[in-house]
């Protein structure tokens, strides 16, 4: 998705990460992921770059929809869909 | 020239359930012999971010490594002199460890906590409780444990602490798709 459509979403659960260094985002998104229902989209808040290559790796192994991420000033909002 | 296919399709399915059936799992099996800050700091990282990825993690603690699933709480009674000994000038628990470089008679491990605080990296004892908390196993080498002098009345409380010997490390290694040794 493009950086333009990214921001047109409407996340159905928001991770806030950004205080978080690793593991802490992945474990924040982990924990949350129980939440959301097959098909809505999970927006994570983080402040680590690493962050970045964590979340589509994680989605790949669990099958969910990476969709991309924004970065605003140092703060990356990746998403996916369940 | 039925009967032979009939044969072969029988064969290929005994040995694709062979196959199948010594596939490793998703699983990953970390050795913890160290027990320097730096480095159970990494096997913990390691297995929790394992746990986040859906993986089975076994962590099993020997050697070194066992001093830090010592709780400092606890004083277990009726040790020998040897024991006594070696249980004092050994850390105990977590939060006694030493960075195994700069340590600098404890300034470099401080300075390092003070530094894992600014930046937000969580503390050895968070990472023990987010292990406990996304059921991350730990086993401990008994014979290491005897060695060593500790009692399991002084062992850290974890949910399903076990104690085990290099028997049950190798099979579950065996069963794993990543060992590691720290």
């Amino acid at each position: 998705m493009t950086t333009e459509e990214l921001k047109t979403l409407k996340s159905d659960k928001v991770v806030d990460a950004r205080s978080m260094a690793c593991p802490g985002p992945l474990l924040a998104a982990k924990k949350a992921i129980g939440d959301v229902d097959e098909g809505q989209i999970m927006e994570i808040l983080s402040s680590d770059e690493g962050t970045k290559s964590d979340i589509p790796k994680w989605c790949r192994k669990q099958e969910f929809e990476y969709l991309g991420s924004i970065d605003e000033d140092g703060i990356y909002r990746l998403f996916l869909k369940k | 020239m039925a009967n032979e296919l009939e044969a072969q399709v029988q064969l290929l399915e005994a040995q694709l359930k062979k196959l199948q059936k010594n596939q490793p799992k998703d699983q990953l099996s970390i050795i913890v012999f160290s027990g320097d800050l730096d480095k159970v700091l990494a096997a913990m990282i390691i297995a929790t971010g394992a746990r986040a990825m859906d993986m089975e993690v076994k962590m099993f603690f020997t050697f070194w490594g066992t001093a830090m699933l010592r709780d400092k709480n606890k004083s277990p009674k009726g040790k020998d002199f040897m024991s006594k000994m070696f249980g004092f000038m050994l850390p105990k628990g977590s939060t006694k460890l030493k960075l195994s470089k700069l340590n600098m008679f404890g300034m470099g491990t401080a300075m390092l906590k003070d530094l894992m605080k600014k930046k937000n990296v969580a503390s050895l004892e968070d990472l023990i409780a987010t292990a406990a908390e996304f059921g991350v196993e730990i086993c401990i080498c008994e014979m290491s444990m005897n060695l060593m002098g500790f009692k399991k009345e002084e062992m850290i409380d974890y949910p399903n602490l076990s104690y085990v010997g290099v028997g049950t490390y190798l099979s579950d290694a065996d069963e794993s798709k990543i060992q590691l040794f720290i």
